[in-house]
């Protein structure tokens, strides 16, 4: 499964840091982009490349929800259902995501493309209710859009995220992005959306209109 | 009427705003060049000066953090940023670094320079793609430019800045946590003392700063302690980001002077959702006791907040109009707290656990009101007995909503059943009208 380029890549994360033994998360993730997930042959390379236990391996990969032990489809998704997002539609939108694709929470569709999860607050409640697609933001969701984020991805073909890359990047690709590495893509898409700039452009208004 | 003050927002809306080249158009990297060419003692006074206190919750003043760093004592020190932004309602962190996170390396190449570290690290939450694209892009490109590594500015000063991603762990965001995450374990607090400061990251002494903490500081080497001072009230000085969401006619960033009001901020905003009427708000995230329309004049600053029964937190203001369910909405916070509990000790593992046991019956109509005193009676055997703020933040919501909405609580038990529509609270309805 893991290549010789891969174990260079893995020595150069962990040269990352004075202490190897910090690299483990971002390992975790280098795993999860070549596997899909954290398999067991993940966990015994990770410990071996820290000279830790398997044991001391897991009980870090099943702390952080991130990490998952089972495969995910090809396109992640997390529909925020925290108070203020579940208040305003995050539960519709999930509900109605779970009987679209026939799945429940923390379930894969058959074709391997979906996977559902309701998740904890994002850091974007300004643009509530909020889906996450492989940790990309879907502001401002509805429950007609989620269906259709869902049926474009189960095509091939998703809606571009709201402030992200110009197309989505699989589950994969974006594990790769968490672990360090550059894909090349930060300088895509927008650099914030109405709600971030709200302030400044009321600010702008009252001192008599935009800058130069 | 309180102005906006938009500095660390000033250019977001440019479109290139994330770049290098757009940050030292608007005077980007002067700040930490002037620093480098100054004492360091020096620049720790200045920011002591200025007022900064730290924007992540707590708000300990920042120059005193640094202070705390023995000085001569041969150990390698490190800087810590929390990027690890997850306390519910909390979202202004990443849009920042969105936009421009070129302002948190420069804010990291002087607060490490200050306390003589030569190496950082930035944790940030693993669940926001794009954020570490653009942060990593940028650290990429401050290396090319010799603002990073060795010799820096021509200074004889190094600094390595490593990125590090989280994964998906809300206590991360508490700082002993944060440390033993990023030492390769899983996530959960220390005991204190000793406080990082003296033994931090690898035992060595460390500061942990917000990003909007550091962020703050080239600004203030650039245009002076007195310049931040002049913003703000008595002990809460300077600008700040304030992050308006819910049922309001229009969510989003507000940087203003500490002290602005949420009456002031939602006039300038466009007030709540048409047709409707504000019920409770945070404000300061989930673990802040909430409020009312009682505290609309209340100044945002954290001895105004702290003065009102609250904290002034991270100044995420959650907004919640009438149509919204106290009961519901406090059980899913707390289902939120059950869940983020790292397990490490007794009264929040256990406590948050029959919580939410008792919320879920209470809003199924399943109560009694027995259990009202019963959630009261947890709380307080959770609140200062717990191994971290996680479980004091947990009792908030449940302890404040209960002081503010006992016969909302009162009508599930005797009606049998949630009294609202959970329709009416969606985003859907506002835009079917």
């Amino acid at each position: 499964m893991f290549t010789e380029t891969d174990l260079e890549v893995m020595q150069s994360i962990i040269s990352r840091y004075p202490r190897s033994r910090s690299a483990i998360m971002p390992l975790l993730h280098y795993v999860q982009s070549k596997a899909g997930y954290v398999t067991n042959e993940g966990i015994e390379l990770i410990s071996e490349l820290l000279t830790i236990e398997t044991a001391e391996v897991s009980a870090v990969a099943t702390f952080y929800t991130q990490y998952k032990r089972k495969p995910v489809g090809e396109y992640h998704v997390g529909v925020c259902t925290n108070t203020l997002c579940a208040v305003m539609g995050g539960d519709a939108i999930l509900e109605v995501l779970k009987s679209h694709l026939g799945i429940e929470n923390d379930g894969v569709t058959s074709d391997g493309k979906v996977s559902l999860e309701h998740i904890e607050c994002n850091a974007a409640c300004d643009y509530a209710p909020v889906v996450m697609a492989n940790w990309e933001f879907y502001d401002n969701q509805t429950v007609q859009s989620a269906k259709d984020l869902v049926d474009g991805m189960r095509k091939g073909k998703p809606t571009p995220p709201t402030r992200g890359p110009d197309s989505l990047p699989t589950w994969k690709e974006n594990s790769a992005v968490l672990a360090g590495l550059n894909d090349g893509r930060a300088n895509e898409g927008i650099q914030a959306g109405e709600p971030t700039l709200l302030g400044l452009v009321i600010a702008q208004s009252k001192k008599g209109g935009k800058k130069k | 009427m309180t102005e906006l003050t938009p500095v660390l927002s000033a250019h977001w809306d440019e479109k290139d705003s994330f770049t290098i080249e757009a940050y030292k158009r608007h005077d980007g990297y002067k700040a930490a060049k002037k620093a480098l060419a100054m004492d360091p003692d020096e620049l720790i006074q200045i920011v002591k000066d200025s007022g900064l206190r730290g924007r992540g919750g707590a708000g300990f003043p920042t120059g005193m953090k640094w202070g705390f760093i023995p000085q001569g004592d041969n150990k390698d020190h490190y800087l810590v940023v929390n990027a690890d932004e997850s306390e519910p309602g909390t979202c202004k962190d990443m849009p920042l670094l969105l936009a421009n996170p070129h302002v948190l390396v420069e804010g990291v190449i002087i607060a490490s320079y200050a306390i003589r570290a030569k190496h950082a690290f930035i944790y940030i939450r693993g669940e926001v793609t794009h954020v570490v694209r653009r942060l990593n892009q940028a650290i990429e490109d401050a290396y090319k430019a010799g603002y990073l590594g060795k010799n820096i500015f021509g200074s004889g000063q190094d600094l390595d800045l490593v990125l590090h991603v989280g994964a998906g762990a809300y206590i991360c965001g508490e700082e002993t946590a944060l440390l033993d995450s990023l030492e390769g374990f899983r996530g959960q607090p220390r005991l204190r003392p000793p406080f990082p400061a003296i033994a931090g990251l690898y035992a060595r002494p460390t500061v942990v700063n917000n990003v909007e903490s550091i962020a703050s500081v080239p600004a203030i080497i650039l245009k002076g302690a007195q310049w931040f001072q002049s913003m703000g009230t008595e002990k809460s000085k300077g600008q700040t980001l304030y992050s308006l969401s819910g049922h309001v006619a229009n969510p989003g960033q507000f940087e203003a002077p500490l002290g602005i009001t949420l009456r002031e901020i939602l006039e300038l905003s466009g007030g709540m959702r048409a047709g409707h009427t504000l019920k409770f708000w945070t404000p300061g995230g989930s673990s802040t006791p909430i409020f009312t329309d009682e505290h609309l004049d209340t100044p945002l600053d954290y001895e105004g907040v702290a003065a009102a029964g609250s904290m002034l937190g991270t100044k995420a203001l959650q907004i919640f109009d009438e149509t919204t369910c106290i009961v519901r909405a406090v059980l899913r916070w707390t289902e939120f707290y059950k869940h983020e509990s790292c397990g490490k000790c007794t009264p929040c593992r256990e406590g948050t656990w029959w919580l939410v046991q008792i919320l879920r019956d209470l809003e199924n109509g399943q109560g009694t009101e027995e259990d009202l005193a019963k959630l009261l009676d947890l709380c307080d055997n959770i609140l200062g007995r717990s191994f971290c703020a996680l479980g004091d933040g947990a009792t908030s919501p449940i302890t404040s909503s209960i002081k503010y909405f006992r016969d909302e609580y009162i009508a599930h038990i005797t009606t049998g059943g949630c009294p609202f529509d959970p329709v009416a609270s969606t985003l859907f309805e506002t835009a079917a009208k």
